[in-house]
């Protein structure tokens, strides 16, 4: 099912939270919304959802206009950050409301419901109650209760956010697989670029109540449309006007005309991949990547004095 | 080092005794003490005594008015408290905050003033006096006054345990059911309503226990007409007056135990991984 965003705009008293924002996602996709706090990513999420209703602008869903649908008439499934799990319920009530509400029959409401614990990978604890699960399974639970009633469009607001670093990259290739073989339009919520790339066919950008960019992961990084999505997406330096990547910046020991001098202040081993830190002669910060073997052919050390040189780099039109 | 931290503990839980020899002193004296004397008063006279005042035909009509009224007040007033509550936190009417403010007055006011205002509200001159007269309905010396004054008193109880409740649980979980395809009258009787069962419990337990003790508002507007319009605190006041001491305090243990009934009830009620 498409979703379209037709010049919605919303405001929180004096809080400019979307600022008509257009957008299509196409049916069956997978699509990340990307933007710093505040970006008005998750408020975009919610309208879809009919969870908040937009003071002007329309949302339509496989076509027809959902606007002044309320969230149960839109067949949407929701993943709240912080889960929204229902407490006073068990494992298998939780992912049942949906089929429950419906009034489907108890032995296909039982199928289904085992069928989900065991592709989320909670069977057998069906009987706990929320509390008694860790904040991985909880999420895993609400993504269940989302899918049982197997909606067109699954929405999902910063749903790894509260878990920590494994528990969270392994749901990240969990929600991929799930929705290669399911198809449901998906759309997620992140604050986090590498989250965004990862997962997703296609990045919204957002900055400031507004879409900066609409791309996939690789167009998004190698040519983003303006500055924001350069310094958001990815490191970026900045040189006057032009904006380099850390791995476009060569180190080389001796000036040469077309440098500039800078002093190594960190270096940072990370197996193949060496980050270094420099100071520029103005006193501004860069950061270079490279691979160990320049790195230990350059023995980069801390107080060096480097010259650096880009040999790749965009400069953008003035807004 | 070790010494100083030694005496640290020492004094921590001489701190600690003191406390706790305070509060209990002060629930001995304040409250267990005269509850206690009632008990022994009861049955200065012996059983067969205690039990000639309470069958009395008067005093049972009391406590069977008690009851009734007790009965009519206490759910009214509890869904008007879960209404009150919903309006209150979630904020779904324009003012929902005055709302807020007077829900607290009962509280605040005197019963007796409580009583006095409904007197000049349903009286022969009062504002809906007349209408109720012309229609031949009685209102005051009679029940319908007595629940009106009851209800009034204990209306705040359950909307303030609910109050809290409901901002803690937040409105997410509502969020999830309508979004998993419950409307709004499915979305209170599967997931709001069992998560504030228990402040509703408690709220249901201390408005019947306000019903049940409700003497101020009652006594202004009942008119203490004995076998009539007399309840059981009522009926206290009026056997103390005749110098029947022990059916006063024969009448104020059942009132006690009654109340003592429903705090154990409420206890027993609640499981124990909830009380946490």
């Amino acid at each position: 099912m498409s979703i379209e965003v037709q010049h919605v705009s919303k405001r929180f008293g004096s809080f400019q939270a979307l600022e008509d924002v257009s957008l299509d996602i196409a049916g069956g996709s997978l699509t990340a919304l990307l933007g710093p706090s505040g970006s008005g990513k998750s408020t975009l999420l919610r309208i879809v959802a009919g969870l908040e209703a937009p003071d002007s602008g329309a949302i339509r869903l496989a076509g027809a206009d959902a606007t002044p649908l309320a969230p149960q008439k839109r067949g949407v499934g929701f993943v709240f950050q912080h889960y929204a799990a229902f407490k006073h319920m068990t494992v298998r009530d939780n992912v049942a409301f949906g089929l429950k509400i419906r009034k489907r029959p108890e032995a296909e409401l039982r199928a289904r419901v085992e069928e989900l614990l065991e592709l989320v990978q909670l069977q057998g604890l069906g009987h706990r109650y929320p509390a008694q699960l860790s904040g991985g399974q909880r999420q895993r639970m609400a993504l269940a209760r989302a899918l049982a009633p197997e909606p067109k469009v699954l929405l999902l607001d910063e749903p790894f956010g509260a878990l920590d670093a494994r528990v969270r990259a392994e749901l990240r290739g969990w929600l991929r697989r799930l929705h290669t073989e399911a198809h449901t339009t998906t759309v997620f919520v992140t604050h986090d670029q590498e989250e965004a790339m990862e997962v997703a066919d296609s990045v919204v950008v957002m900055n400031k109540g507004r879409v900066e960019q609409v791309a996939g992961p690789r167009e998004l990084y190698d040519t983003p449309a303006n500055a924001f999505v350069m310094s958001f997406v990815g490191r970026a330096n900045r040189f006057g006007e032009a904006w380099v990547r850390p791995h476009d910046l060569e180190l080389v020991p001796a000036p040469n005309g077309t440098t500039r001098e800078a002093m190594v202040e960190r270096v940072v081993h990370l197996g193949f991949e060496v980050r270094c830190e420099l100071v520029g002669a103005d006193g501004e910060q860069l950061a270079v990547q490279l691979t160990r073997d320049e790195a230990d052919a350059l023995e980069l050390d801390r107080g060096q004095i480097v010259y650096v040189r880009p040999t790749r780099q965009t400069v953008f039109a003035p807004a | 080092m070790n010494v100083r931290r030694l005496d640290g503990a020492r004094q921590e839980r001489g701190t600690r005794l003191g406390l706790r020899f305070v509060a209990l002193g002060y629930l001995l004296v304040v409250l267990l003490g005269p509850l206690s004397m009632v008990f022994w008063r009861s049955f200065d006279q012996g059983a067969g005594h205690l039990w000639r005042s309470l069958s009395d035909p008067n005093t049972v009509h009391a406590f069977r008015m008690t009851l009734i009224i007790t009965a009519i007040a206490v759910p009214l007033n509890t869904v008007f408290g879960i209404v009150c509550a919903l309006a209150i936190v979630r904020r779904r009417f324009p003012g929902a905050g005055a709302v807020n403010a007077i829900v607290d007055l009962p509280l605040a006011l005197s019963p007796v003033v409580v009583g006095l205002s409904l007197f000049l509200l349903y009286g022969r001159t009062g504002w809906f006096g007349g209408y109720f007269e012309r229609h031949g309905i009685q209102i005051l010396f009679a029940t319908p006054s007595m629940v009106i004054a009851t209800i009034f008193i204990s209306l705040p109880f359950v909307a303030r345990e609910v109050v809290p409740t409901l901002r803690e649980i937040g409105d997410e979980q509502e969020q999830a059911a309508h979004t998993l395809g419950a409307g709004g009258w499915a979305t209170f009787w599967r997931i709001t309503l069992p998560s504030i069962r228990w402040a509703v419990i408690y709220g249901v337990v201390l408005t019947t226990a306000r019903c049940l003790g409700e003497y101020g508002a009652v006594a202004v507007v009942s008119g203490h007409i004995e076998g009539r319009t007399e309840t059981a605190t009522l009926r206290v006041q009026d056997a103390y007056e005749n110098f029947d001491v022990p059916g006063a305090y024969g009448i104020s243990l059942v009132l006690a135990a009654m109340s003592v009934l429903v705090l154990v009830a409420m206890t027993l009620l609640k499981p124990k991984e909830e009380a946490a």
